[in-house]
């Protein structure tokens, strides 16, 4: 049987200062990730020892790549959240790297944890902002993943999977499912990035920004399937996947379908049952195609000379998924997630507009088209660039999805009051729950926490370090009754001795 | 595609029968939702879009 899917999202959001354009956003997302986290109280280091963004997949670790492996030697913000979360900036943003979770509905109530998070910090940065100037400041935080002026940037979805999966098997496998699911899970933008007139919308944020098949880079020349070898974990029995080819969703059944069939897809791969996928010609073609066909009919050509369409292909995933759930041991939440990978794909197929409701992509497009015809605008029109975006901001109040939201106009999968206590709660079934309740009480004591492991000082001659290799291990019915009788950090790290 | 997929398509095809002679019972067009939508929309969209849209401009990522 499959291991556990250990699961997370990481999302880098956009970020502008209101009237101030020339304000440097590295400073702007420091600003926003120090707002949320000072509390007043002692801060861990995050520690970077355990990663290697640099080591492939593939077996070897790349020379001369693009990547600046650590990021803190500018004393960017890095905080570590006490719903085992991670916070901070990369490159030029805010990044909230969600805990480990071990279904896809815990994920997406994580995930949009982070959503409450961020509109809280960039409110609490604007008041600095205001006082710097003397007037009111205000950031504008977008979940989305590109400016739509040619820069992109990322949200990333992590799978755990077994080591012992050949990666060639994985990529072989899982390409024609990547170039195919945003028809289901793609958060829609305006524009296109190859001047085509006949593209004013698509399916995908970030499909036109994909070069090649298989690749380490994450910033240039990104790949649909991303090498990144970094397990955070035991690397001898676990591999992680990181999936670089998903837009950011603001609809809770997307980013539920993105990660769940994807954990589906793994799964399958890992346990050996899923018939050769059929192979796509030219997958990064293939991919800017369908991301640019918002009627999902059109096919692309498979190496045996058929054609095919990206329904059909998600449908080879989905009844594989169904024949899967009914002869073999899997996750109970598999039910669930396959009819709604059935749900979505019938809508499709019918209209892709019956779906207005859950998917970010028709949502947003609907949206534009009613604003078009109300207001008889071009699809240049400025008016409708803003829309694009401002989908995305994360403010309850104001912005677009989260507006529609609150007007019913959109569906949800999981509950406001479930979001809000993920906000500093950890998920209760992974080692999540072991780090964020460390860091709520024993924080002075902490002062590193990685994924993989915590590091004490409580005074004594050497720092002690606590791994956590296994992402299943740690979790609120193992951990708990210890946190809750060791008063101190130091009893705690006796207790485990013991 | 393979056996499994003409199955499927002939399947789908009858819910699609069945879902449209569903819909031609209750198409009662009523556009003041879209009204009201657009009206609430309009409230909180940011009021200088030519300004907003020149000054978003963000720094590539991952």
């Amino acid at each position: 049987m499959a291991i556990t899917k250990y699961m997370g999202t990481e999302t880098e959001f956009g970020i502008s200062v209101v009237g101030r354009p020339d304000f440097n956003p590295v400073l702007a997302s420091s600003m926003v990730v120090n707002a949320y986290a000072s509390d007043g109280r002692h801060r861990a280091r995050w520690n970077y020892e355990e990663e290697s963004p640099l080591r492939d997949a593939r077996g070897f670790v790349q020379e001369g790549a693009q990547e600046a492996p650590v990021e803190d030697e500018v004393g960017l913000a890095n905080s570590i959240l006490t719903n085992g979360a991670r916070f901070y900036v990369d490159h030029a943003h805010p990044e909230y790297s969600s805990p480990e979770c071990s279904n896809p509905r815990d994920a997406v109530v994580w995930d949009k944890a982070g959503e409450r998070i961020l509109d809280v910090a960039a409110r609490r940065a604007a008041q600095l902002l205001a006082a710097d100037q003397g007037k009111p400041g205000r950031l504008v935080i977008s979940k989305n993943n590109t400016d739509g002026k040619g820069v992109a940037y990322g949200m990333h979805e992590n799978y755990v999977v077994d080591r012992r999966v050949p990666f060639g098997e994985i990529v072989r496998q899982i390409t024609p499912f990547f170039v195919s699911r945003q028809i289901m899970v793609g958060a829609g933008r305006i524009g296109n990035e190859f001047d085509l007139a006949d593209v004013p919308y698509q399916l995908s944020q970030r499909a036109d920004f994909f070069e090649v098949e298989v690749g380490l880079e994450t910033t240039l020349k990104r790949p649909i399937v991303n090498t990144r070898d970094e397990p955070h974990a035991d690397p001898e029995r676990f591999r992680r996947l990181h999936v670089i080819i998903g837009d950011a969703n603001m609809s809770e059944t997307c980013t539920y379908l993105k990660l769940g069939a994807t954990a589906l897809v793994l799964a399958m791969i890992e346990d050996g049952v899923l018939p050769d996928a059929p192979a796509i010609a030219q997958p990064v073609k293939a991919l800017h195609a369908v991301s640019h066909d918002l009627s999902c009919q059109r096919t692309v050509s498979l190496k045996d000379g058929r054609a095919i369409t990206p329904i059909e292909l998600q449908w080879h995933y989905l009844e594989q998924g169904q024949k899967y759930a009914e002869q073999r041991d899997v996750p109970d939440w598999a039910g669930e997630l396959l009819a709604t990978w059935e749900r979505i794909l019938v809508g499709l197929e019918r209209d892709p507009m019956s779906l207005e409701r859950e998917v970010d992509w028709v949502t947003k497009y609907r949206l534009v088209q009613r604003y078009r015809e109300r207001d008889g605008l071009d699809w240049d029109a400025d008016k409708l660039k803003l829309i694009d975006v401002q989908y995305h901001d994360v403010r309850t109040d104001a912005g677009l999805y989260n507006k529609l939201l609150s007007t019913g106009r959109v569906d949800r999968l999981v509950r406001e009051d479930e979001v809000r206590a993920a906000m500093d709660t950890p998920p209760a079934d992974t080692r999540a729950w072991f780090r964020g309740r460390c860091l709520e009480k024993y924080r002075d004591a902490v002062t590193a926490a990685g994924w993989d492991s915590i590091i004490f000082d409580v005074g004594r001659e050497t720092l002690q370090r606590v791994p956590m290799m296994d992402p299943g291990r740690g979790g609120r019915d193992a951990t708990e009754p210890l946190i809750a009788r060791c008063e101190t950090a130091a009893d705690l790290l006796d207790a485990l001795q013991r | 595609m393979s056996d499994a997929g003409q199955v499927r398509r002939q399947r789908t095809k009858q819910e699609e029968e069945v879902e449209e002679t569903a819909e031609t019972t209750t198409e009662a067009v009523d556009t003041s939702d879209v009204d009201d939508l657009l009206d609430e929309i309009d409230e909180v969209l940011e009021e200088n879009a030519e300004e907003f849209v020149k000054n978003y401009v963000q720094k590539g990522g991952e």
